[in-house]
């Protein structure tokens, strides 16, 4: 008779570390850790000698001293006596500006491009396909210098406005498009405009709840609710409505031309618009190619298979094709996504106060305190990445493939 | 990731190694070539030619330190920097002096660690405007778009001007001259504010300068000079001595045309002799050859004829000597005595 007996417990014995494969790989990385650490003590160490030799020191009081120059967009209150934290703040908000725009323009770029590749029509098949290599193999920095040149070089200047005889006029006398920029009427809110903003917000609460609801109804009784007009007439019918019986308290202030620039009405600054567009185009062909990898991830069969169930092809797009595409397109777009936010430090080429502009530009050179700014904007654009990364991977979760 | 947070620290570090380094004279002598940093190029100032030759008053400076140190006014390596980077470029080491019309202020000579050598050129910051637009004073530029280099001294001047006439004008930052010279052709500004010398230089290099004019408001003060950094006072002095070397060599009458003569044997005037190394032991001190100071004024000329040559009346960019002329003739420029 044999008898099986469990295997004598080894003690650890600490030549093991190197011998068994269970402990190795970890021997070796605490080996590695302990290196790295090491040289980057070392760096550091050499740093602040270094400083301390050269007569410096690492030190942020400079944040609440008065900055002393002017910045030509400002979301929040700046006047050139305003803190160099200020100075900061303004560019902060203005690198998520621009990033979110340029976010919510290269998706739908990116989407139209993508889908309409692999359309069966040659002549818009093969634009697509040229939009997206001419601009996805020319760096974004030339693009943005580029499309600031045209602006600034082929739009009229603000006096060609001037004068009886004037080279250029406004269109429907409110919107001017210049090399400065684009001159819009800008809305003035008299008492009782909440009323009218808040039945607006509410809106278009209700549009996404009316399209749940046809979701619902389509998928419970297949039934099919039409939801293009309906969403249309929930969207701005309230709001307009709620706009006259309040008496009309909008009112809209439009741009003239008074001394050098125009004057009243909302300036959306040149260079704002020349790094939009740029980032917006350039991601926007990257983001083509993901849409149009996630639609030829989904086996052709589903296309067929929706298509002998006498759905168009639209439909088919919207409702087969495009929710199974996701899950494959949402993680690169994540990196697209950030890589905008991150290009938008390119908007020094441009004139554009972001926070590289502000403070990694003018502030560090102002005060000549390099490491402390540079420190300061490589947290931010970290914390900013992280942050864009976190929400994109909620949404990741919602619409991945949900494996029961 | 590992990777890259090494690399960018390994940068840190050693942008900041060579910030230690003393005994910049030793280095440039090894080296046998002297690291100038210069603009990105302002006609008259420091601008390449076709043949890719550094040219200019700031140059002139750059090429009298090398002949000075190292007997050939060829040995300069240029490094053009912008107004950001000139700085970073001086402090950790990459350049040796920076002569590139920069503003002399307190907390650059203080906070930042650096030593102004000298003024070269007493300047001060004025404004250019096209003339349609019929402004004939910055006290009518209300409401103005202005083309501004950013980290500069003039970006806050510009700010406090307007501020203590409280006008509002829109500033559009720019990197580099060039830059800021297509924006206001453009019509993208209806301004552009840089030192005086600056605007005369640039509107030089337009096709029709004639259509644009400098406003008489000059709103602040600008010394400009070569500069080095803290902490390295052999080599300050021998940039500061070659530099008051050009403006005493133009005070005694000594020019590129006479040097050789005065040179070859001592004269009368006991302060050019001990200048130009024929009596006494000046270069001796400063760690450099007898004839320094003739080498460095044969590299170019005197500073009268460096400003004649480069940026003076007869030359497109025209700027009378003004400040600029000797003490003798009413000016500002005044060299120590050579004793």
């Amino acid at each position: 008779m044999t008898t099986i007996t469990d295997p004598q417990q080894e003690s650890f014995r600490p030549s093991m570390l190197l011998n068994d494969t269970r402990y190795r790989s970890y021997t070796f990385q605490f080996i590695a850790l302990m290196v790295l650490i090491g040289i980057i003590a070392y760096l550091g160490y050499n740093l602040v000698l270094n400083l301390r030799a050269a007569g410096l020191n690492i030190s942020y009081e400079f944040l609440g001293e008065p900055a002393g120059y002017d910045i030509n967009q400002t979301l929040v209150e700046y006047t050139s006596r305003s803190s160099h934290l200020t100075a900061a703040i303004v560019g902060i908000l203005n690198t998520l500006l621009v990033a979110f725009l340029a976010c919510v323009t290269a998706t739908i770029f990116g989407v139209i491009a993508g889908v309409l590749r692999l359309s069966n029509n040659w002549l818009v098949r093969k634009l697509m396909a040229g939009y997206v290599e001419a601009f996805r193999n020319v760096p974004v920095l030339i693009w943005i210098i580029i499309i600031f040149t045209i602006m600034t070089a082929v739009l009229p200047a603000p006096r060609a406005f001037r004068g009886e005889d004037a080279d250029a006029s406004m269109i429907l006398g409110s919107v001017a498009f210049t090399n400065r920029g684009v001159y819009v009427p800008m809305p003035i809110w008299g008492p009782g405009s909440m009323v009218v903003v808040v039945t607006f917000i509410l809106s278009i609460v209700g549009v996404f709840a009316y399209r749940a609801y046809a979701k619902k109804l389509l998928f419970d009784t297949g039934r099919l609710l039409p939801t293009g007009w309906p969403s249309l007439a929930i969207l701005f019918v309230p709001s307009i409505l709620m706009f006259f019986i309040m008496g009309q308290p909008i009112s809209l202030d439009f741009p003239e031309l008074g001394g050098f620039n125009f004057r009243g009405g909302l300036q959306i600054g040149a260079p704002l618009i020349a790094l939009w567009f740029a980032l917006s185009i350039y991601t926007g062909a990257f983001i083509a190619e993901n849409v149009r990898a996630g639609i030829l991830a989904v086996s052709k069969g589903q296309t067929e298979a929706a298509a002998s169930l006498g759905l168009r092809p639209r439909r088919i797009m919207n409702l087969v094709i495009l929710p199974q595409a996701l899950r494959v397109i949402i993680p690169p777009l994540i990196s697209q996504y950030l890589n905008i936010t991150k290009n938008s430090s390119l908007a020094i080429a441009v004139g554009y106060a972001d926070i590289t502009a502000t403070l990694g530009g003018i502030t560090l050179n102002q005060t000549g305190r390099a490491i402390e700014c540079v420190l300061l904007l490589m947290l931010f654009y970290l914390l900013i990445s992280l942050g864009i990364s976190a929400v994109m991977n909620v949404y990741n979760n919602a619409v991945r493939l949900k494996e029961r | 990731m590992k990777k890259s947070v090494f690399l960018g620290a390994l940068t840190v570090a050693g942008l900041t190694a060579g910030a230690a380094a003393a005994a910049t004279l030793d280095d440039v002598k090894a080296r046998g070539t002297l690291n100038c940093g210069v603009t990105t190029g302002l006609v008259g100032f420091a601008a390449p030619d076709s043949n890719g030759n550094w040219d200019g008053f700031d140059v002139g400076v750059c090429r009298a330190v090398a002949a000075a140190v190292l007997g050939d006014p060829q040995a300069v390596e240029f490094v053009p920097t912008t107004g950001k980077t000139r700085f970073t470029a001086l402090a950790s080491g990459e350049i040796d002096m920076l002569a590139r019309n920069t503003t002399w202020t307190f907390s650059r000579d203080v906070d930042l660690k650096f030593e102004f050598v000298g003024i070269n050129y007493y300047d001060g910051q004025g404004f250019m405007v096209p003339k349609e637009l019929g402004v004939s004073s910055a006290k009518d530029l209300d409401g103005a778009t202005v083309c501004i280099q950013t980290g500069t001294t003039t970006e806050l001047n510009l700010a406090d001007y307007f501020r203590k006439n409280s006008m509002n004008y829109e500033p559009v930052p720019i990197e580099t001259n060039a830059e800021a010279q297509q924006q206001y052709l453009a019509g993208a500004c209806d301004v552009y504010t840089t030192d005086a010398s600056g605007l005369a230089a640039t509107r030089a290099a337009f096709e029709d300068p004639s259509a644009h004019v400098l406003l008489p408001e000059i709103v602040s003060k600008e010394p400009l000079g070569p500069l080095v950094r803290h902490g390295d006072n052999e080599w300050g002095d021998v940039v500061r001595w070659t530099l008051n070397a050009l403006i005493a060599a133009e005070e005694l009458g000594v020019t590129s045309a006479n040097i050789a003569d005065m040179a070859s044997s001592a004269g009368d005037s006991p302060e050019i002799n001990r200048l130009l190394g024929t009596e006494g032991n000046l270069g001796e001190m400063l760690g450099l050859e007898a004839d320094w100071a003739v080498k460095a004024i044969s590299a170019g000329g005197n500073y009268g004829e460096l400003f004649e040559k480069n940026i003076g009346e007869t030359t497109p960019i025209g700027l009378a000597r003004g400040l600029n002329a000797q003490w003798t003739d009413g000016g500002l420029l005044y060299s120590p005595p050579f004793r």
